[in-house]
């Protein structure tokens, strides 16, 4: 859960607007003809002047995807042109920190264009947290979704113009493995959560021994051959204590299926597919689906067996959707 | 000719029930005395008198711990039945052999729980380990693969329920609407004032596809408590007596715990039928004779079989009888109407049985007109038992 003084302080910033940040330079045909030539971009509307005379705009027009780099701080950080703001667009990240959620990845750029930018055209930037969602867990881990716009204007004396949005979304977080061990303090960093291990018993040792073999083993029963799964130590049918056990084809068929979404438990994946699984031999098995597509499954759909070692101690079978 | 069934021997006389809530605030013991004295009280039986106890798993308060703080001195009988809320009525049952067989003359029955504060079933994460116990070995087969909730293995049973027999996410959704409305108007209910539509169940988030969230019970905080004693003191007592007219639990073939996957056909609750069976044939009733029923609703898909094999409708059919309303509010069988684990509390069942006993006693809030006869189920896909009770 999250803390509530956090959610709280959180709140009070979002749609909070952040002061402006200036451009170096005013807009220029020397940057624009370096950046197409890094960006490997060979539209002559950006670079040929008696080309884009002719144009759609009546002459050079920046490339509209280097909106943001008018506006970056150059090699050194932090070193903004006079004027710009001195406030820091993520504070809330900050804040989200101090929490324990350390790790951050960015998930969205979304870049949206109003109009050309011109040569000779000077731009400004001004940020506003759009919103932080609920405290959400996912494969990473459990945190905050973090949305600032930066809007983008060309200075007129008649009144400044937008030109363009910076849509950018990240995820703050506290990585999955550290989620795991509950109210473990985060500096006591815990190992990465690993895949439960089956108790094993005589009775069910030559399955997992098969499964770290790549085989799929079923129990058979010596006296009236009967396949039995789970194994036990004794046969359902006619209660003899002696068996074998013999290697499935490892086709089968879907006999009913679940997909798991919530809790997220780690390590696993969610959503996570999980089958009972008709072997052709006749016995049923419970595994973990893979390859397989979203509302993509139906009872009776043909699988096949794969092996596949978690955290390297760990051999379980799989099974994948095959053609029929 | 001495009368060997436990039919009609034994009688609820008192029954008392903390609130519910999703953080009691105060420690299961006390949860389980203020039921407990409360059902004493109810019942006008001085804590003295009690001689036997019985709850079931997983109850952390031991019966000898409420024994001392009771007072009692001649403890008899006591029990704790297996198998979570597939248990939840044979305490009962146990109380009634006790009393029918002379054993104890007064026994209380409880179940107090902080499952949602203190700890969770559906966690996911239950520290099974490597051992080779039954319990380890068996879950073996399913928690690597992070098949690890009840709500998943459910939803493994009622996705081929659907592949069978054509029911729809929408047929479940309409027992929790049905929980939801009852609940709705039952102040002592978690959800009390707040009903919700079929659009709401299907909107609401996956939590184990084919379950929806509001597929799946509450967790809660609480404690039920009953007090049994033979049907001749019943009849000297302050409250109507609540009769015992069947009690069974079931067990059959291919028989796991939340796990039969293996059975030739996993679209049935054949445990169920066990306890069906019985609970007629000590009842001499059949499902005509039954006027309103608790069905374990710890997760909605099971409510369908479950009336399947108690004989309401015929195999495949409670789709149909749950469409045309029959289950709910005004219907031909209103069950739950306390609202179920779906819309009052998860008391893992013991909050159902005290709604059976308030329909017997003309008490209930939703009460259904000229109750002779009710039935109750305890916890399904796992080892059960159910009861009959009734007016003397």
């Amino acid at each position: 859960m999250a803390d509530p003084q956090l959610l709280s302080s959180v709140r009070t910033l979002v749609g909070r607007q952040y002061g402006r940040v200036y451009a170096w330079d005013a807009v220029n045909a020397p940057m624009i003809r370096q950046w197409c030539e890094i960006m490997g971009v060979d539209n002559p509307l950006y670079t040929d002047a008696a080309y884009a005379a002719d144009g759609p705009h009546g002459g050079l027009v920046a490339p509209p995807a280097m909106l943001q780099v008018w506006t970056m701080e150059g090699l050194h950080a932090n070193n903004y042109p006079p004027g710009s703001t001195d406030q820091n667009p993520y504070e809330v990240l900050k804040l989200i920190e101090e929490y324990g959620y350390a790790s951050v990845v960015a998930v969205n750029s979304e870049l949206s264009f109003t109009r050309p930018v011109y040569l000779g055209e000077r731009l400004y930037y001004t940020t506003r947290l759009e919103s932080v969602g609920d405290e959400k867990t996912t494969g990473l881990g459990t945190g905050f979704f973090v949305t600032l716009v930066m809007s983008h204007f060309v200075e007129k004396p008649e009144g400044d113009e937008p030109v363009g949005e910076l849509l950018f979304r990240v995820f703050k977080f506290r990585p999955a493995s550290a989620r795991t061990a509950a109210q473990a303090p985060i500096e006591n960093e815990p190992a990465k959560a690993k895949r439960p291990l089956p108790g094993v018993s005589d009775d069910t040792r030559f399955f997992w021994e098969g499964c770290a073999e790549g085989k799929l083993l079923i129990q058979r029963c010596s006296a009236c051959a009967t396949l039995r799964h789970p194994p036990a130590p004794v046969c359902t049918h006619c209660h003899s204590f002696e068996w074998d056990s013999v290697q499935a084809s490892g086709r089968g068929s879907l006999y009913s299926f679940v997909v798991m979404h919530y809790p997220e438990v780690a390590p696993f994946d969610h959503p996570n597919p999980i089958g009972l699984i008709e072997l052709e031999e006749g016995v049923r098995l419970i595994a973990g689906l893979t390859g397989v597509q979203r509302d993509g499954l139906r009872i009776g759909q043909q699988l096949q067996v794969e092996f596949q070692t978690f955290d390297e101690q760990l051999a379980l079978p799989l099974f994948r959707p095959v053609g029929e | 000719m001495t009368n060997l069934s436990i039919s009609g021997r034994a009688a609820i006389v008192g029954l008392g029930a903390t609130e519910f809530s999703k953080n009691s605030g105060r420690t299961e013991l006390r949860l389980a005395l203020e039921a407990t004295l409360e059902a004493l009280r109810d019942a006008g039986i001085d804590p003295s008198e009690v001689e036997g106890f019985s709850s079931y798993s997983v109850d952390k308060v031991p019966e000898y711990e409420i024994a001392r703080l009771l007072g009692c001195k001649d403890v008899k009988f006591f029990s704790q039945v297996p198998h979570g809320g597939g248990a939840a009525c044979a305490p009962v049952m146990h109380a009634a052999m006790a009393v029918a067989t002379g054993v104890a003359k007064v026994v209380v029955v409880y179940r107090a729980m902080n499952e949602r504060s203190w700890y969770r079933f559906g966690s996911g994460s239950y520290g099974f380990a490597s051992t080779p116990i039954f319990e380890n070995v068996n879950y073996g087969w399913y928690m690597p693969h992070g098949f690890h909730t009840p709500a998943a293995w459910v939803g493994m049973f009622a996705q081929r329920y659907m592949h069978t027999y054509g029911a729809t996410s929408e047929d479940f959704g309409r027992v929790a609407v049905a929980a939801r409305d009852f609940a709705a108007s039952n102040p002592k209910a978690f959800f009390h004032g707040k009903p919700i539509t079929l659009q709401e169940h299907q909107a609401s988030r996956w939590i184990c596809e084919p379950l929806h969230l509001l597929d799946c019970c509450q967790e809660s905080d609480g404690a039920v408590a009953m007090v049994i004693t033979s049907a001749e003191r019943a009849r000297d007592l302050r409250q109507t007596p609540v009769t015992i007219k069947a009690g069974s639990q079931g067990i059959t073939s291919g028989q796991q715990s939340m796990t039969s996957f293996y059975r030739d056909d996993i679209t049935g609750l054949p445990e169920m039928g066990v306890v069906a069976r019985e609970l007629y044939r000590q009842s001499g009733l059949g499902p005509q004779d039954l006027q309103t029923a608790v069905i374990y609703d710890h997760f909605t898909p099971f409510v369908l079989p479950q009336l399947e094999e108690f004989g309401f409708v015929r195999r495949g059919e409670a789709k149909e009888f749950i469409r045309e309303g029959h289950h709910a509010r005004g219907g031909k069988l209103p069950i739950n109407t306390h609202g179920g684990q779906l819309g009052e509390a998860y008391i893992h069942g013991m909050n159902g049985i005290a709604e059976a006993v308030r329909q017997v006693r003309g008490t209930a809030v939703n009460q259904v007109a000229d109750v002779a006869n009710v039935l109750v189920t305890a916890g399904t896909g796992v080892p059960t038992s159910g009861l009959i009770l009734g007016t003397a």
